[in-house]
């Protein structure tokens, strides 16, 4: 998919102006944060768990190279061949050769990040392969040639009334006065025309949430049945998963499977984890013949050891999207190109460069939600900063951000300065703001009042409100 | 492309090495602590939720089955199991035939003794109603099936019918699901390709497949069932 990251400061623009957006977004924000507190409430072991799933990963990371050689390994005496691809590139190519190889001419897909990363969709089809997906968000967002805008809910902006018309327009072949209003309407009718795409798909491509050393397995997660659907009933099942998606062995799958579905849906367990390992056995009525993992590095060899190393620990469960006040605000389609929210403003960078995704990290208050619910405690609003930094350092900050940040470090530097400064400007926006508690307008700042308001100040500086006597936690003498 | 293998290897090797501070390494493997791991696949903190006796063990797992929407019934041995399938069928007016998995043959449950029921075995086509199987397991911390592939357990089968049956015995019901790990390691072991213990595919099943795709509604029945029934047998 081509990025329009760059134009990330238009892209938030239109989205804050987009009112069905907005309705979707505050459905989002009022769903998945309570029911992850409500799973996480539900489990006392929940926040050891986070630590030991991050330690997991962490460990993984330290030695990498050794637990890509024993997956392999292991893949192979099952019967499986791993494909190692340095680019998405390679990766399209690798996998256009097994379609080809197993005479597909239709491929189902269930829901894959790296498969959004390569564009492998768009690939396929120019090459006169039709990808088909199955999972239901991502099956909408295909037929209305869109990227997902969000992790784990690919069509979380759109409203049942757009997924109708939607439906209308690209299912031509049935009746067109049929009701379409509900949500299970949608459902019972995208079911059906899936269904016979599965039982005629040559080949069944598939992501992974995580390669298993041990074993040789990939672990599937789905709560719709859909990857199951696409391993199990074509002659071919591709898997594809970048280098960071490996765990030591089964128990340790399983440590990181307890935080994964409560991090993101706020479900106990996911209905569907499946550990495929090798092709199917000689004596098996169903499976696939051959099974293809595709090995994708694409940027995560050059993360590891260095300033993003942490972000390599991302299990893809998106809560730092749902907690995002950003990503609540504009949602998705904003960030410009397959990752959003908070994890992606550290990633994109990362795989398409700061050039072109500059806005992104920029795209925060940085208010360490994200790295609280974080399952793996990645710390993004450190990589956040660094982005910031590493940039500054360029000369790519705009000159006018960039003359005043020297101004704010120039004067925050100096107490002395930032008190007589400050003093004044605090009462008189105290004063002017007293009746209605914030500012809807300000001079000179009307692009930053557009879409919020600017609390005003009560009861003076901090400094002066310590002097007083005043500490965290009392209220006001 | 084994340019691109050795090239990815070479890298990450690099990389890692780098955040060693190799200079000072020698000979020595920086990989034990990894080699030791996968030998040892020791557990990690499991929840003390599962951690029950047998009779507690069975009660939370279907608690928490239906709390994710399964339905479950339990009886005394095999020999009720057609019964209790009969019954279900008929209070959710389905049809009285079944596709089932070869591992619950007639040979093991009577299942056209003492019920009207029409039965075949093999894998799903897309064309039956219902349909059944077999779990290795249940893992009572989250009310989940372990459905192992197999000739006896063809995979599609817990995926293609709109309702599916799932055969479980409550000794076979653990408290968490690293128990389940550590008994396919021991039955399974050599059995499999490559002389692993991992069968084609694993199944963890909690409750019939959903989706909240569409503003975020919660529905049953996505791809896969829209109905999952456990019957467990007590024996």
């Amino acid at each position: 998919m081509k990025s329009t990251a760059a134009n990330f400061e238009d892209n938030a623009e239109k989205a804050l102006a987009d009112d069905k957006l907005k309705a979707a977004l505050s459905k989002l924000s009022e769903g998945f944060p309570a029911k992850r507190r409500e799973a996480a409430d539900r489990l006392p072991e929940f926040e050891s768990l986070r630590d030991q799933a991050r330690d997991i990963k962490s460990h993984v990371l330290a030695n990498l190279d050794f637990y890509l050689e024993q997956f392999e390994a292991r893949v192979v005496e099952s019967g499986g061949t791993v494909h190692w691809c340095r680019t998405a590139a390679e990766a399209r190519t690798t996998i256009l050769r097994i379609c080809r190889n197993a005479g597909a001419k239709t491929v189902t897909k269930s829901k894959s990040m790296i498969g959004e990363e390569i564009a492998i969709n768009e690939h396929l089809e120019h090459h006169g392969v039709e990808p088909v997906e199955t999972d239901l968000g991502e099956y909408i967002i295909q037929l209305r040639h869109e990227p997902p805008s969000h992790i784990i809910a690919p069509a979380i902006h759109l409203s049942k009334e757009q997924v109708a018309d939607t439906f209308r327009k690209s299912h031509p072949h049935l009746a067109p006065e049929r009701a379409l209003e509900e949500p299970r309407a949608l459902l019972e009718e995208a079911r059906s025309e899936l269904r016979q795409k599965f039982l005629a798909a040559d080949v069944g491509l598939t992501g992974a949430n995580m390669l298993i050393a041990e074993t040789g397995s990939i672990a599937l997660v789905t709560n719709e049945g859909n990857a199951d659907l696409t391993y199990s009933l074509p002659k071919t099942h591709i898997a594809i998963a970048s280098l960071e998606k490996i765990v030591p062995t089964l128990e340790d799958a399983t440590t990181i499977l307890r935080v994964l579905a409560r991090s993101a849906t706020g479900q106990d367990m996911s209905v569907y984890n499946t550990f495929c390992t090798g092709p199917k056995r000689a004596q098996d009525l169903d499976g696939p013949e051959d099974f293809h993992i595709v090995l994708l590095d694409n940027g995560r060899s050059k993360m590891l050891g260095g300033e993003f190393h942490d972000m390599l620990r991302c299990i893809r469960c998106g809560a730092c999207l749902n907690h995002c006040p950003v990503y609540k605000s504009i949602g998705g389609h904003a960030y410009g190109w397959v990752y959003s929210g908070p994890m992606g403003a550290v990633l994109i960078p990362n795989l398409i460069g700061l050039d072109e995704a500059g806005h992104l990290p920029n795209a925060s208050t940085l208010c360490g939600k994200c790295e609280d619910v974080c399952p793996m405690r990645i710390p993004l609003p450190r990589m956040l900063r660094s982005w910031r930094t590493q940039q500054f350092e360029a000369g790519k900050t705009a000159p006018l951000s960039r003359s005043l940040l020297r101004a704010w470090a120039f004067v925050t530097a100096r107490p002395w300065l930032y008190r007589i400064m400050v003093a004044p400007a605090v009462s008189a926006l105290a004063a002017l703001g007293r009746k209605g508690g914030r500012f809807r307008r300000l001079p000179l700042a009307g692009g930053w009042t557009k879409h919020r308001d600017l609390p005003a100040p009560e009861g003076g500086t901090f400094v002066s409100r310590w002097n007083r006597g005043e500490r965290p936690g009392e209220k006001k003498p | 492309m084994s340019d691109a293998r050795s090239e990815i290897l070479g890298a990450v090797r690099d990389a890692i090495a780098k955040s060693h501070g190799s200079a000072a390494g020698g000979p020595t493997d920086i990989h034990a602590d990894a080699r030791s791991r996968l030998a040892d696949h020791a557990a990690n903190l499991i929840p003390a939720r599962g951690r029950l006796g047998r009779k507690a063990r069975v009660d939370l797992f279907i608690r928490e089955a239906e709390r994710v929407n399964a339905t479950v019934a339990r009886v005394s041995s095999t020999s009720g199991v057609p019964r209790e399938v009969a019954r279900f069928l008929a209070k959710n007016n389905l049809p009285m035939s079944l596709k089932i998995a070869p591992e619950t043959s007639e040979d093991t449950i009577p299942w056209t003794e003492q019920t009207l029921l029409k039965v075949e075995e093999g894998r799903a086509d897309g064309t039956e109603h219902a349909s059944v199987s077999h779990a290795f397991a249940g893992v009572a911390e989250t009310g989940t099936l372990v459905v192992l592939s197999g000739p006896g357990n063809p995979t599609t089968l817990n995926f293609l019918p709109p309702t599916h049956i799932c055969v479980v015995a409550a000794p076979e019901i653990a408290g968490d699901y690293e128990e389940v790990w550590s008994r396919l390691r021991s039955e399974k072991a050599g059995e499999e390709t490559g002389g692993g213990f991992m069968p084609r595919t694993v199944n963890w099943i909690t409750g019939p497949s959903r989706t909240a795709d569409i503003e975020q509604t919660l529905l049953l029945g996505a791809h896969g069932p829209q109905r999952l029934h456990i019957v467990i047998v007590d024996e």
